[in-house]
């Protein structure tokens, strides 16, 4: 018996061992695996559910009020239609997406115990961060594309076939980059907790109400521009749709009943600010999520 | 010579309780050692510092000479474990399993194929390779895990108490499987508390207690440590057996170093000469008449050493 450690392609009996592959073809095979995970679970079809339900009401409203004042304004022009559905609703989905595959990704793989399976092999930690994150990402994308789907259908009927806007290509770029944000935010309270009920918990009240009555408090109340809130930066998504962006900042003075007056401020997110907003989230929930990783053990 | 694992000054504290307090361990070579303690005691919490689960609080573990705090990914490389009952996605199919473990490993597609059919055939699971994880029992799942372990044919395989949770029928298989998996280049490192298992399938054992490691030696040198060069031997009768016999016809004869009352039908007896001692002694015994109804080496020396360092310990 040789006296050599084994190297990637030798072993003591002579024999060759192959070469562990690298970081990225790791975390896309692992990805791979995941995201087959998930087709096969029962949280894809939870998460097609939730879609078909969402397009279904809207379908439903638009058949039902077509030709009132309402629905004729939304059906008027491409831009108009897909920025009110696409660019203002599209969030819900993503939400949805990124608490259903996001919640437990990381801390199933404590509480399930399939990080025990994992983490036995030749990979990093952020291996595996990356390749879940990669799985997660591609099966929200099939919620939202599911999801575009249904209002594509719609805009052919009420808006014919020859409608569909570029700014939508724009859009969903931008969606896209709030799925990132979203994620990497979702992934970091997973991170931060070996409990999945805690992080999915976590995520869905921050996410459907929590950013919101944040945001609301800080305008109100601190008066500042609530640059650092996810949230803000959302509205961003229906930009592409606009001919006019939404003023920076609106100073609204109301006259009370009595005579007084309050002065109340309106702050809307410039194109760019949007989008590093979202980039920022990103980068850094990235980060910290992968910091916790790193430092979490399997006791 | 690199050890195959090996750990330095390896430490785990817990706030102040310390699981582990500066092992340090050295085994290299092809043989099954077991890692032997009580609940508690610190095995796990090694394994687990062995496969980068956990953090040392200090020293380092190695693999084939590699640090596993420093490179996990070259350490593991040729390493395979099995640390607790891990979960499989139970969506994936045994094959599955195998087939992502293999391509994270780098294995090829028709070296995964191969050694997946031979894997699962070890642990009898070839009939359900196709059926989906999350629908197996823990016993089952214990096997597909055992099969992930070995798919690479590492050259060191630790396994953390591989028997948790099985049957009696699925804890001799499993120790078969360990057994069979000794192999001219292949170091097993099996943490344990049963002393029959490690008995039955190890060539050496290490006991630790209370995060200490107490000896690390052969069996056979475990043995010799009590009873010197002798064997010890249980004897049981079919009917009570009296002083007189006892001193008479069975500590007077050649090679019998002296014996112990158990009870009123069984005795155990120190006998030397190794095995030709032993069938000689039995031949004088079956010829004496006393009713033997069996004549088996006893085990108790590992656990007669064990209780005896475990209570020093306490």
């Amino acid at each position: 018996m040789s006296t050599a450690a084994p190297t990637a392609s030798g072993r003591r009996d002579g024999s060759t061992l192959g070469a562990v592959p690298g970081t990225v073809e790791q975390a896309l095979l692992l990805s791979r695996y995941q995201f087959r995970d998930y087709l096969r679970s029962r949280r894809f079809v939870l998460m097609l559910s939730i879609v078909a339900v969402i397009g279904g009401i809207l379908s439903f409203i638009l058949a039902y009020y077509h030709g009132t004042a309402t629905v004729s304004g939304l059906t008027s022009t491409s831009d108009a239609f897909y920025g009110s559905l696409w660019g203002g609703g599209v969030y819900v989905v993503i939400i949805f997406a990124g608490i259903i595959f996001g919640g437990d990704a990381i801390a199933g793989e404590f509480q399930n115990k399939t990080g025990y399976f994992l983490m036995g092999l030749p990979i990093r930690r952020a291996t595996v961060y990356g390749g879940k994150f990669l799985a997660a990402l591609g099966a929200s994308i099939v919620a939202m594309v599911f999801y575009l789907v249904i209002l594509v259908v719609n805009g052919i009927v009420y808006l014919g076939a020859g409608f569909f806007p570029l700014a939508l290509v724009e859009s969903f770029a931008i969606a896209l980059l709030y799925l990132l944000a979203l994620l990497g935010a979702v992934f970091l309270f997973s991170s931060m907790f070996k409990n999945s009920l805690y992080a999915v918990l976590v995520v869905a009240i921050l996410f459907l109400f929590g950013f919101t009555l944040i945001e609301d408090l800080i305008v109100a109340l601190v008066k500042i521009e609530p640059w650092f809130i996810i949230d803000y930066a959302r509205p961003t998504i229906a930009y592409p749709f606009l001919s006019t962006l939404p003023p920076h900042v609106t100073t609204v003075t109301t006259m009370g009943p009595r005579g007084g007056s309050t002065t109340s401020t309106v702050y809307n997110p410039t194109y760019p600010e949007g989008l590093a907003i979202m980039a920022g989230y990103f980068i850094l929930t990235a980060i910290g999520g992968l910091y916790f990783f790193e430092r979490e053990e399997f006791t | 010579m690199t050890p195959s694992i090996q750990a330095v000054d390896l430490t785990k504290r817990f706030g102040s309780f310390t699981a582990l307090d500066h092992l340090n361990l050295k085994v290299d070579g092809a043989k099954c050692v077991g890692f032997l303690g009580p609940n508690g005691a610190g095995k796990t919490t090694t394994l687990k510092m062995f496969t980068d689960l956990i953090f040392p609080t200090a020293g380092e573990a190695f693999i084939n000479g590699v640090s596993v705090q420093k490179d996990r990914k070259r350490a593991l490389a040729d390493c395979g474990d099995l640390i607790e009952t891990p979960e499989i996605y139970p969506s994936l199919t045994p094959l599955e399993a195998l087939e992502l473990s293999g391509a994270l490993r780098g294995m090829r597609p028709e070296e995964i194929r191969s050694r997946s059919s031979v894997v699962l055939g070890e642990v009898k699971m070839s009939e359900w390779a196709r059926q989906k994880v999350g629908r197996f029992s823990k016993g089952m799942k214990q096997r597909v895990n055992i099969a992930a372990s070995l798919l690479s044919d590492p050259e060191v395989v630790i396994l953390d108490e591989p028997s948790t949770g099985l049957d009696p029928r699925g804890m001799a298989e499993v120790r078969n499987i360990v057994r069979g998996l000794k192999k001219e280049n292949r170091l097993i490192f099996m943490s344990s508390h049963i002393l029959s298992e490690v008995v039955d399938v190890c060539d050496e054992v290490a006991l630790i207690d209370h995060g200490k490691l107490l000896f690390y030696d052969t069996l056979s040198n475990v043995s010799k440590r009590l009873t010197g060069n002798a064997t010890s031997v249980e004897l049981s009768f079919l009917a009570p057996i009296g002083d007189d016999a006892v001193s008479g016809q069975v500590a007077s004869i050649p090679g019998v170093a002296s014996v112990t009352r158990l009870d009123a039908r069984r005795l155990k007896a120190m006998i030397t000469g190794g095995n030709e001692g032993q069938a000689q002694v039995l031949e004088r015994l079956a010829s004496a008449r006393l009713g033997l109804v069996s004549f088996e080496p006893s085990q108790s020396a590992l656990e007669e050493l064990y209780l005896q360092e475990i209570s020093r310990g306490d």
